[in-house]
């Protein structure tokens, strides 16, 4: 038995080392393949610079980074309220039996293909803005003008998109404050919204913190969905409604047909997306330090 | 104790074995690109312009030789050079002119078909018939009314491909959207406001469904959704391409690197045949000889 033991603590170790390996062997590449260009033609000036336009060697991508944030932090001011009293409602409001088809629905929303909400974001989310939208705004502004491709259609689709993970995540972390909190915070008087908004919500902020932190990692590295409707515009966004171009599109887009130093700039875009998401986890982390919290 | 050293033996042997099979296996997969055996096969990989064509090639090819296999990868026109460099394919397909930084890797390129670019616009739009030059305007960002070019009062709304596209590359050079300067360098002039579709289908359906668009698709996959406008009173058909009165057509071109198998061989010489060029005409694109 001991033998047997030891071998699948081999396997255990070895499913361990392939994981880091990969890891490894993916960043080295990547910087491997993306960095001569970049400190070739300039890290800032690779940043800084505001035109991309690779056919011409101009390797400036600002207007992407732009493009993603502002994309991403669309997505997370729609999803993350949304979210959370979704999942407020879910684990404290409804009862066991409302709350089922609800779930189903939520979980259902995690296995449509990123495609398909691409799809679906070109069909009818683009045609609304340019019929629905674009009125509204004109009101305040009549010179604006847009074909419907634009941030605002690839933040709300990216919003639906990581509905799921906000909402699953967000319920477990409130399904696990204790219940003594419950009780404890109505046996001093205070009602059932007093006691969510004051002692719960705030227990469990640990663990919706990270939920936001992982759904914004889904909003900046999603592709198919955000490329087909945002309708990667290399340029800098004058509004909401202005088409913009993101670094996982770009990437996306541009490799097949790339020449040799044009795919070599797009594994530079990769190195920066790498350090940005690096980034947003140190971060992240640290606050969740910071936060503690019941689930922390 | 006995029992239990033999159990452990074989479960030793048990897993070596799992393990050189798996090894194997994989080696057995691998020597199946090699295309050196009788029958053999032949991988190709690149442009997805002409993917459709080459698969239409493969099946007649494999038809005819039912001891060969012709596998058809996609991947894009860069992809088909890196492809034959890696020696991940014996044939790279690409659908625009070579660029000079990949000459070095390429021994032979054989056009094989012509292909036109049709220039479209939504349905709904009153323009019929376009210059050169005017489209040239259009998309360097010069004219941006459609009623400066017969049309209604309304913003012209440009869909172009990404950067790299063969299909971009093509047209950018027909219409001089691509500026070359006297010391040769060129320069993509497409207006930076410019939507950006990554495929064929999706430039079509972005014309299609968005008023005042103009985009551009090649002739082979044109349908009903779209209205393609003639180019200097020329319809893109087929026929014009041929006779060289349509103005906007590119070339579809096979490279292979240093090493050719004679698999490889014998499918280039058939797609060259007047059989091959057949199969290239039944799909709408324009034969070779």
């Amino acid at each position: 038995m001991k033998s047997y033991e030891k071998a699948i603590e081999k396997l255990i170790l070895i499913s361990a080392i392939v994981t880091t390996v990969s890891v490894a062997l993916i960043t080295v590449f990547i910087f491997k393949t993306g960095m001569p260009i970049l400190l070739q033609y300039g890290v800032m000036d690779f940043i800084t610079g505001t035109d991309w336009s690779p056919t011409n060697e101009i390797f400036g991508i600002m207007p992407l980074i732009i493009g993603t944030l502002a994309v991403t932090l669309g997505a997370l001011i729609i999803g993350v309220p949304t979210g959370i009293a979704c999942a407020v409602y879910l684990s404290e409001i409804a009862s066991k039996k409302t709350a089922g088809p609800f779930k189903a629905a939520i979980e259902l929303l995690a296995g449509i293909p990123s495609v398909v909400y691409g799809f679906f974001g070109l069909i009818v989310l683009v045609p609304a803005i340019r019929n629905y939208i674009l009125p509204i705004f004109q009101k305040f502004n009549p010179e604006l003008n847009t074909s419907g491709f634009s941030i605002l259609a690839g933040a709300v689709i990216l919003a639906i998109m990581i509905l799921p993970t906000i909402v699953s995540l967000s319920e477990n972390a409130i399904t696990a404050v204790p219940h003594e909190f419950r009780e404890a915070s109505l046996a001093l008087g205070a009602n059932k919204r007093e006691t969510i908004m004051k002692v719960i919500v705030p227990a469990a902020k640990s663990g919706i913190f990270s939920s936001v932190i992982l759904a914004m990692g889904r909003a900046i590295g999603e592709t198919m969905a955000v490329l087909l409707i945002t309708g990667n515009v290399a340029q800098m966004p004058g509004s909401i409604l202005d088409p913009v171009a993101t670094l996982t599109g770009t990437i996306a887009m541009e490799m097949s047909y790339a020449g040799p130093t044009h795919q070599q700039a797009l594994f530079a875009i990769g190195i920066i997306l790498f350090i940005i998401i690096m980034l947003l986890n140190i971060l992240a982390q640290a606050v969740m330090k910071k936060m503690g919290g019941v689930n922390g | 104790m006995k029992s239990r050293r033999m159990n452990k033996i074989k479960k030793t042997l048990a897993f070596g074995l799992i393990v050189s099979l798996s090894v194997i296996g994989l080696a057995a997969c691998g020597g199946g690109n090699s295309g050196t055996e009788t029958g053999g096969s032949v991988v190709t990989a690149g442009s997805t312009s002409v993917q459709p064509l080459s698969e239409e090639l493969a099946a007649v090819f494999m038809d005819a030789n039912p001891d060969y296999t012709v596998d058809v990868q996609g991947g894009g026109s860069g992809q088909g050079i890196k492809s034959i460099q890696e020696g991940i394919a014996d044939i790279g397909a690409l659908s625009r002119n070579l660029k000079d930084e990949e000459d070095g890797s390429v021994s032979k390129e054989i056009t094989i078909a012509l292909d036109g670019i049709a220039v479209i616009v939504n349905k709904d739009s009153a323009v019929k018939d376009l210059s050169l030059e005017q489209i040239r305007q259009i998309y360097t960002g010069e004219i941006t009314n459609w009623k400066e070019v017969g049309g209604t009062d309304a913003p012209i709304t440009v869909v172009s491909r990404e950067e790299g596209s063969g299909t971009r590359g093509a047209f950018a050079e027909i219409t001089k959207v691509l500026v070359k300067d006297d010391a040769g360098k060129e320069t993509d002039m497409t207006v930076a406001s410019a939507l950006i579709q990554p495929s064929t289908g999706s430039v079509k359906t972005t014309v299609s469904s968005t008023p005042n668009t103009i985009g551009y698709v090649s002739l082979g996959s044109l349908d009903e959704t779209v209205k393609a406008v003639s180019i200097e009173g020329v319809e893109p058909t087929v026929e014009m391409v041929i006779a060289g009165t349509y103005k906007i057509s590119r070339p579809f071109i096979y490279v292979v690197g240093d090493k050719v198998s004679e698999t490889a061989q014998k499918y280039l010489d058939f797609v060259l045949s007047e059989e091959g060029q057949a199969v290239v005409v039944d799909n709408g694109f324009i034969s070779v000889n």
